[in-house]
């Protein structure tokens, strides 16, 4: 019939319509259909990953580092099982991304065939929203209203599941369902009491998270004024960093467990706490009962359920947080507040800074991974560079030594906390951004979990370098079982590591390794200079801590500076928190 | 060009005992969903003393081998007990209950009152604009006093689906 077409030919006319340009996915029997419509066109390119998992991150570091959905397309049972610990990351993380799975043939469903698992009910619960799409007039429309849950409102992976039968008959498609709106603008009346709170205020604080990224340049531009205007200090989650520069004078550093003393000093002294896009996580708050106590909070967030979730808001205002700071700027001008005298508690501030909270002893012998980090960035903060990170110690020292100037640079797993997140996801980041310096600051234990990518970037050319912090220890889990298990490290040393060097040179990429301090500034410069894929061993001392630190269950005021504090045992309570 | 085509489904009436603990429902929710398994009405309460048992009546429809395959599937779940097809069974009683909410005035009003008395329907709330009728009865049953009362002024209905039992002094 006229204005029929098949499945697979709506899905990639669609998504060519919604203007997406690349697709991350690997084929399987499920989507042959698709693949075959892909290789017939040539306005969306596709990265052929390794592992489904480095397709879902890839997503994620394209989608974080440009703004724009990331795009999965991988095929049924194992394809969409192994996508979904990326897709749980997009959750938590809340990352704009569109899974396509490919299913068995709609008769086939629920008769354990080959290649089939529920794939809508395993990803139910990691998704924003999905769909088994069991009629080809109702995909477009389909596709539509997902590409808007995704990216609109709090921005997540929305899942659709397509049956081969699906991909290959013919329909002409129905119109769209009503369209997905979520409530963007902020509430006047609440705006305005925001605004005479700030103005009252003796001792705000700013604290900002993923919410202010995602929201979009304007948001970012919205916080750089608004903190301009109320002169008020800024702090951020680990999502957050880069929406205010680190070099701004009212930049407090990253709260939290492995945030700065004047941050989490700040938050606890605060009389006036305004949370943007930021989710009172259990990494930022530490315990409940003694956060913040002296501070009335404000809360904006696009996503009402985040709203008096674990801490109870004085003001919720369900909006985007780009508009709500333009709402806030706007009304302080309009009523002709001026900056407020904040020297009082600047001077408080600078108090809790004179601690010098990120200091790490120095090192002659060995290369401290603090200072890998600093020189790393030194080196490389003209370029503005892309840095992605895998999970633990060497995370959390990039987040802290690593002064993050823009937005849209800093791509790290922080919700789920994903292992093998920072490779495939500066696969991703430098796909969507060809000139730019992508580097992957890893773990010698993180990096192995999606290691296969290292293929996909030898394939499509792509010039990242990954920097392994290798101290031969799953770092994180050793520092807490020095802190909670009186050093008894259960299985947490890197045993038979590769050389890496040789598994570089293996992938057709350049291998470096850099054991002495003396020789680090000249190996960071030699892979910079590489125009290629570079793997650095850098050899790191072992037994390294990342502080400071506040335990798990402690309150803000109560962290642990110094290395020799993180040795001992804990009750069975404080050893059941995360 | 291919087209999707669409398979002959028959109405059946299933009966399960399951144990009464969390997510049980979310289960059997999730396995309709997860095998593509339609759910036209499902009732679930817990029908012993001690609050251990939970009785579920699901009308679904499918192709009769597809009926056989989900009685399978809902047996193999290790909080269901028993699960017995009452359609295929024989002789049972089905019945819903349905609050049919009313708005007129005049001649609608007097109209809806005499119609619901022929289905012995129950006025629960009434007030000058409106009335609430309570009717029970067989899906069809329901079905027909709806068709009626559209045409009086319906514009409510809530419906608890089926609850049903075999005749006889056979148990599940």
């Amino acid at each position: 019939m006229a204005g029929e077409r098949t499945g697979a030919d709506i899905l990639i006319e669609t998504l060519v319509d919604l203007g997406v340009e690349v697709i991350f996915g690997y084929p399987g029997g499920a989507v042959l259909p698709i693949y075959d419509a892909l290789f017939k066109q040539d306005k969306i390119r596709h990265i052929l990953v390794r592992q489904e998992g480095g397709a879902a991150h890839a997503a994620e570091g394209y989608a974080r580092s440009t703004g724009k959905p990331g795009v999965v397309l991988v095929t049924s049972g194992p394809g969409a099982t192994n996508a979904v610990t990326g897709i749980a990351d997009a959750l938590m993380d809340s990352i704009p991304m569109l899974v396509i799975t490919g299913q068995v043939p709609t008769a086939l469903i629920g008769s354990d065939a080959f290649q089939e698992c529920d794939t809508v009910g395993i990803t139910r619960h990691c998704t924003k929203h999905n769909y088994l799409v069991k009629d080809p007039a109702r995909l477009e429309g389909v596709i539509r209203e997902a590409y808007d849950i995704a990216t609109k409102g709090r921005p997540g992976p929305v899942l659709i599941d397509l049956p081969k039968d699906v991909q290959v008959a013919a329909a002409a498609s129905l119109p769209q369902p009503a369209p997905y709106r979520p409530q963007t603008e902020p509430d006047p009346a609440a705006i305005a009491t925001v605004v005479e709170m700030l103005a009252a205020a003796e001792r705000p604080v700013f604290y900002t998270g993923g919410g202010v990224i995602n929201a979009g340049p304007e948001a970012t531009a919205a916080l750089r004024d608004l903190a301009a205007l109320t002169g008020a200090p800024v702090t951020s989650t680990l999502m957050g960093l880069g929406a205010l520069p680190a070099s701004s004078p009212q930049w407090l550093g990253m709260l939290g467990m492995h945030g700065t003393y004047e941050a989490n000093h700040a938050m606890n002294k605060a009389d006036l706490i305004i949370a943007i896009g930021a989710r009172f996580d259990d990494r930022v708050t530490g315990r409940l009962d003694a956060f913040a106590p002296h501070a009335r909070k404000v809360h904006i967030d696009i996503d009402r359920s985040s709203i008096n979730k674990i801490v109870r808001a004085d003001v919720g205002i369900v909006t985007d947080a780009g508009r709500a700071m333009e709402a806030i700027a706007a009304l302080w001008r309009q009523r002709g507040h001026q900056k407020p005298d904040l020297s009082d508690w600047y001077a408080r501030i600078d108090g809790w800074r004179a601690v010098r909270s990120l200091d790490f002893p120095a090192s002659a012998k060995e290369i401290m991974p603090q200072h890998a980090i600093r020189r790393l960035w030194e080196a490389t903060k003209h370029r503005d560079p892309i840095i992605t990170t895998e999970v633990g110690q060497h995370q959390m020292w990039a987040a802290q030594h690593f002064g993050f100037e823009a937005p849209n640079k800093w791509l790290t797993s922080g919700g789920l906390g994903t292992m093998g997140y920072g490779l495939p996801a500066a696969i991703g980041a430098q796909i969507g951004n060809p000139d730019a310096l992508v580097i992957d600051i890893a773990g010698e234990a993180s990096i192995q979990m999606n290691i296969q990518e290292m293929a996909t970037a030898t394939q499509y050319r792509l010039p990242i370098k990954v920097f392994i912090l290798n101290n031969e220890y799953m770092g994180m889990v050793r520092q807490w079982q020095e802190l909670t298990y009186e050093s008894r490290y259960s299985h947490s040393y890197s045993d038979s590591l590769p050389d890496f060097v040789a598994l570089a040179e293996a992938y057709g990429w350049k291998g470096m390794r850099i054991e002495d301090p003396a020789a680090l500034d000249g190996g960071i410069a030699e892979m910079l200079a590489y125009d290629g894929p570079v793997m650095v061993d850098c050899r790191v001392a072992k037994l390294a801590n990342c502080l400071p630190m506040i335990p798990s269950g402690a309150a803000h005021t109560d962290m642990i500076l110094q290395a020799n504090e993180v040795s001992g045992t804990m009750d069975d309570e404080a050893k059941a928190l995360v | 060009m291919m087209h999707i085509r669409t398979e002959a489904a028959e109405r059946h009436t299933l009966s399960l005992t399951v144990a009464n603990e969390p997510g049980i429902l979310a289960r059997i929710a999730g396995m309709f969903a997860g095998r593509g398994y339609n759910i036209e009405s499902l009732t679930v309460s817990d029908v012993t003393e001690d609050e251990a048992i939970s009785r579920i009546t699901i009308v679904t429809k499918a192709a009769p081998e597809m009926i056989e395959q989900i009685m399978a599937q809902l047996d193999r779940l290790p909080p269901v007990h028993r699960v017995r097809d009452l359609t295929a069974q024989g002789p049972h009683v089905e019945r819903e209950l349905a609050l049919v909410k009313v708005a007129g005035a005049g001649d609608h009003r007097i109209e809806a009152l005499r119609l619901a008395e022929v289905y012995r329907a129950r006025v629960v709330d009434a007030t000058t604009s409106s009335f609430v009728f309570e009717v029970t009865g067989g899906t069809e049953k329901i079905d027909k006093f709806l068709e009626l009362m559209r045409e009086v002024g319906l514009i409510e209905v809530a419906r608890t689906g089926i609850a049903a039992i075999a005749r006889g002094h056979e148990v599940i």
